[in-house]
């Protein structure tokens, strides 16, 4: 279970440029759940996975996952247990080295980096086959370079790296932003399978919000640092993209966009 | 004849420095003036150890480790204290002057008739023939074994993270590894190979001078830029070796340079070699980019 518990986190604090980005903020998800997170441009989503990954420090509050205390762990220790995909395709994968070898990298998490052999041989069947399933020809490009690879190619290869070991926690940050509708549609399809075959509690924040109905069984809609929609289940099943669309217009005039 | 000799001999010792280089400004994307400083550190280490009538095959160990300390605070200036990686190399080079004086005890230190490397009982027992290659053979031998040393490591578990860091730090980190860490690793390397590289060339040169390490960053980007744009779509050679050959070629041209000048002149033709490598570089870019 992961828990933001009275989170508070302000940008320039005591300047005149003092933006207020969480106060008292709360919310706990539940292990397994899969949350879709939609809200307007600075309503703080991207900033609330930015505070589990521990990429910014928050000013006060406390973030509790499976029992254990995260807020004072150093970045590159939370992420031993979580696995997170970007927006930007580029984030996720190392575009100098080869397919291959950025694969081994996410297969070796979690184990000590030391001086064996970083692609073991026998690994590379395996790697061809979960490449296979993938549908998209990256099976035949092993020693490709992945800076080579298009968006879409490479961010089925960063969903595979962030989930490719076991993971506690998912987080996928506007993951089919940058790509074409069918190339999201194909990212999409591949997540939900991910996260149905793991299990993995997942948090994904989505600008579509045909992909915040259709997946997932919790969805929140944040404004200004605040969770104003929050449907879980059967509530969610039976919500549709007019409804989350009247809602956010309505937060939208309030504000004068 | 003599002159090849002396380019193959000065190009083989430089392209140990120049795979320092290679570590840190090609892998790591961090451009290191540290090296002007560690360079020199180990001629004056090898100098001091050699004078004293020590084993010369320790200095090579010794001065890697010196190396490595070297690097180390050359990381922790950037990654711990959050110095800019350009001012943390300037600051230590500018410190490491002091401390070479400090080694050496004054600024020139000759080591003639003493056992070096190239000279000991050793090397006497090779054949009357090869007398003339003994120096050129011996640094044949180290820089191999350094350039596979090096291509092995860069294939093991952390070769892939030193590899990764520079192309993504994001990733490191998603691997659970603190980056800081692995620049710090990836600088300790290639100092140690710098200062090493400086070792030998202090017992190929048989004296240390303080000012030798002046330029050293120039020769080793020079030679790492042209072995990997000259062999940029070679599937067949390794960047190690594409960088061995760079250092060759970039002091043939250096050699070739100063025949026709004053040997006071080297530095200018150094960094005049350098802009036209560079500038070269970038037409090539130009030119792939409008063909695409």
């Amino acid at each position: 279970m992961l828990e933001l518990q009275h989170i508070n986190k302000y940008y320039n604090p005591g300047t005149v440029n003092e933006l207020c980005l969480f106060k008292d903020f709360n919310l706990t998800v539940s292990d397994g759940e899969f949350v879709s997170v939609v809200g307007s441009n600075g309503s703080g989503k991207t900033s609330m996975l930015n505070l589990i990954c521990g990429s910014i420090d928050l000013d006060s509050g406390k973030i509790i996952f499976n029992g254990d205390d995260l807020t004072k762990q150093k970045d590159f220790i939370r992420t031993r247990k979580i696995g997170r995909v970007y927006q930007d395709p580029a984030k996720g994968t190392c575009p100098s080295m080869t397919i291959l070898e950025n694969l081994s990298i996410a297969d070796n998490k979690g184990k000590p980096f030391n001086l064996k052999r970083g692609l073991k041989k026998h690994k590379i069947d395996y790697y061809k086959e979960m490449l296979r399933g993938l549908n998209l020809g990256l099976e035949d490009k092993l020693y490709t370079k992945v800076g080579a690879l298009s968006g879409g190619q490479r961010q089925t290869l960063a969903l595979l790296m962030a989930t490719m070991t076991p993971i506690e926690l998912l987080i996928l940050d506007e993951h089919t932003a940058a790509l074409d509708p069918k190339t999201a549609e194909i990212i999409m399809e591949l997540t939900d399978k991910v996260v149905k075959e793991k299990k993995v509690t997942t948090i994904m924040v989505t600008h579509n919000l045909r992909y915040a109905v259709e997946y997932g069984n919790r969805l929140l809609m944040m404004h200004q640092g605040n969770v104003i929609l929050d449907k879980k289940d059967e509530e969610k099943a039976g919500m549709s993209t007019e409804e989350i669309l009247s809602v956010f217009n309505e937060i939208s005039i309030e504000c004068g966009n | 004849m003599t002159l090849v000799l002396s380019v193959l001999e000065q190009g083989l010792i430089y392209s140990i420095m120049a795979m320092g280089v290679y570590i840190t400004y090609k892998i790591l994307d961090f451009p290191d003036m540290t090296v002007d400083g560690s360079f020199p550190m180990g001629a004056a280490i090898a100098a001091v150890m050699i004078s004293r009538d020590m084993n010369p095959l320790i200095t090579l160990p010794i001065c890697f480790a010196a190396g490595v300390l070297v690097g180390i605070c050359t990381g922790v200036i950037h990654v711990k204290l959050g110095v800019r990686d350009l001012l943390a190399g300037i600051i230590m080079f500018t410190g490491l002057y002091s401390v070479n004086l400090r080694i050496a005890g004054r600024a020139n230190l000759p080591i003639y008739n003493k056992v070096t490397i190239f000279e000991n009982s050793l090397t006497d027992t090779l054949p009357a023939v090869l007398a003339p290659y003994h120096k050129l053979i011996i640094i044949l031998v180290i820089t191999i074994l350094v350039k596979y040393v090096l291509d092995w490591y860069l294939r093991t578990r952390s070769g892939f993270l030193l590899r990764a860091v520079g192309d993504n730090e994001t990733i490191v980190t998603a691997m659970g590894v603190d980056r800081g860490s692995v620049k710090i690793l990836g600088l300790a390397l290639a100092n140690g190979m710098v200062c090493m590289s400086g070792c030998i060339f202090a017992q190929q040169q048989r004296y240390f001078d303080i000012s030798m390490g002046t330029g050293t960053v120039v020769i080793g980007l020079a030679s790492v830029i042209i072995g990997t744009s000259l062999f940029k779509n070679t599937t067949f050679l390794r960047a190690t070796s594409s960088v061995i050959i760079g250092s060759l070629i970039y002091k043939a041209c250096v050699a070739v340079a100063i025949r026709y000048m004053d040997s006071q002149d080297l530095k200018l033709v150094t960094a005049v070699l350098f802009l036209i490598i560079l500038v070269a570089g970038r037409e090539r870019k130009r030119k792939v980019k409008s063909n695409a």
